[in-house]
């Protein structure tokens, strides 16, 4: 897979204008995706990008998708603890989207039968934001969402 | 660090926008819930714990151009005792000839028993991402998880420790630089806060008790673990004050003030701050 | 060579509680250092768990996620005494792999 995507960039041309990067030093030389990691599902910008490359068209809106020890406000938006649970069967994946920021897939995680569908991880935000816990459970996708404030932490104490 | 002036800038705005909307005191209340809701949530893994177990690896590895390992080095208790030094800490060292808290020992360790120069030894107090890590943050970190449980006890029996608990505490109500400040212009009032952070009255024992025993700590905002010395050098940067010296008497008259206070507390770090 | 994680997995009634710490710069690649030359995206893509050898968790990360990551998660079953063994890979292909054993 990663070695079909570079082979297309050195066959277009690519590889020289990322080799003329790396030299740069913008880009890692050792740059390459790790294996079974989505690029077409990471990038994308904005929700519907993000749901279409996931395959997860419109999801229903669930309250059995709920948000746990998530900060209505978070003081530094380079920190923002995100849990999401489940109540629906079969639940396959969560993943975590942050509608704001650059980048609006944060985490996707593929979860095996037997484990619980009940994760939790910390994001960064770049801004106040909707986030979405968006699950896959049976075949079809569900969502909820929550706004999360961001603001200015101070020196500390 | 670089990440942060720039999201600072960002959530500036944010944050002025919610003080503005907030303005009663209903609301105001409303976000100091909310703040504390955002710490409760943050406590369950510390990346201060990533510290604490790089320390522990480091303390047992010869080191240095003598290859001695921190496990000759007495940080009070006997040569290599961990458990329950920090909390005892700073104390008079009849070695040095000095008062010494952990990281000044620490140092004083590897310059005397593992043959670094003060410079090596010192290169890098505050670390900067995984490029530029500081080994005394992991040390210092390791070492004060050692005492985590334990109820703070710096006795100021020995004059030398009393000697430095006054001078420090004399330092604490010091007004000096050019904004005419002291460590007691932000630290000796109850409910003083900067935006949504309550700073703690120092002078009060709850105060100098909750404030001390959860340093050394992970800095959400910078993604690093510090130490007691950084928190007195940051306070100097932005009293706009000189350095503070690592390891200067100043810096530890202050940790002997301020450690003192907090004797009685029991001892929970390290801790997880903004 | 990136720094052992932080693995603690603890049995919960009749689930396995894993949580862990790992030790990253999670680069995002929009930040400039003081130079002002930006600061190259560097991040864990993916991370894997297993129990005993089969699959519990698989996940895939963005640059979003927090520098120095923390996860939780559980699944069933699982003893004390079993292990359970965490690997990541970041996108300069350095990975890390550690092994808890559930208390």
């Amino acid at each position: 897979m990663d070695m079909n995507r570079r082979q297309v960039l050195k066959t277009s041309g690519g590889a020289t204008f990322l080799a003329l990067l790396a030299a740069a030093g913008w880009i890692p030389s050792a740059y390459a995706d790790a294996p079974g990691w989505s690029k077409a599902e990471f990038d994308t910008h904005t929700m519907d990008a993000t749901l279409a490359a996931l395959g997860a068209g419109k999801p229903v809106t669930s309250s059995d998708v709920a948000f746990f020890s998530t900060p209505d406000i978070a003081e530094n938006g380079a920190v923002v603890p995100i849990g999401v649970t489940s109540k629906l069967p079969n639940a396959e994946s969560i993943a975590i989207l942050v509608e704001k920021n650059p980048f609006t897939l944060a985490a996707l995680f593929d979860l095996p039968a037997g484990t619980e569908p009940t994760i939790s991880t910390r994001v960064k935000m770049r801004e106040t934001s909707n986030v979405y816990a968006l699950v896959k459970a049976g075949g079809k996708y569900f969502m909820t969402s929550k706004e999360i404030k961001v603001t200015l932490g101070g020196c500390g104490g | 660090m670089r990440s942060i002036h720039r999201l600072t800038l960002i959530v500036g705005a944010a944050a002025i926008a919610v003080a503005t909307l907030a303005g009663p005191v209903v609301a105001q209340t409303t976000l100091e819930n909310a703040s504390a809701k955002y710490r409760q949530d943050l406590s369950e893994g510390n990346p201060a714990d990533l510290w604490v177990a790089r320390g522990q690896e480091m303390w047992k590895v010869p080191r240095g151009p003598k290859k001695v390992s921190f496990e000759s080095c007495d940080l009070g208790l006997g040569p290599g005792v961990v458990k329950g030094a920090y909390a005892q800490l700073p104390r008079w060292f009849a070695d040095a000839g000095r008062v010494m808290d952990l990281e000044t020992r620490l140092v004083w360790c590897m310059v005397n028993q593992q043959g670094y120069t003060h410079a090596e030894a010192t290169k890098q107090t505050f670390g900067n991402g995984s490029r530029h890590r500081s080994d005394l943050e992991a040390l210092t970190a390791y070492v004060a998880k050692e005492s985590d449980g334990v109820k703070m006890n710096v006795s100021l029996a020995d004059p030398h420790v009393r000697e430095m608990y006054d001078v420090g505490k004399k330092a604490f109500f010091y007004h000096a630089g050019t904004h005419d400040f002291a460590c007691a212009t932000c630290h000796a009032e109850d409910n003083v806060r900067i935006r949504l952070q309550y700073l703690p009255n120092l002078t009060k024992p709850e105060g100098a008790q909750k404030a001390y025993t959860t340093w050394p700590a992970y800095r959400v905002a910078q993604g690093e673990t510090r130490t007691f010395q950084w928190r007195l050098n940051d306070c100097f940067r932005q009293q706009r004050f000189p350095d503070l010296i690592y390891g200067s008497d100043l810096s530890i008259a202050l940790t002997t003030y301020l450690a003192a206070s907090a004797n009685g507390a029991v001892y929970v770090g390290p801790g997880i701050k903004l | 060579m990136a720094d052992p994680m932080k693995i603690r997995a603890n049995l919960v009634g009749d689930s396995t509680e894993v949580k862990v710490l790992m030790s990253h710069e999670m680069d995002t690649g929009l930040v400039k250092d003081k130079s002002g030359k930006i600061i190259p995206a560097w991040w864990i893509q993916t991370v894997k768990v297993t129990h005993n050898d089969k699959v519990v968790l698989t996940a895939q990360w963005g640059t979003a996620v927090s520098k120095n990551p923390f996860m939780s998660f559980k699944f069933k079953g699982g003893a004390k005494g079993d292990k359970v063994t965490i690997t990541w890979v970041d996108n300069h292909n350095d990975s890390r792999t550690d092994t808890a054993v559930i208390a």
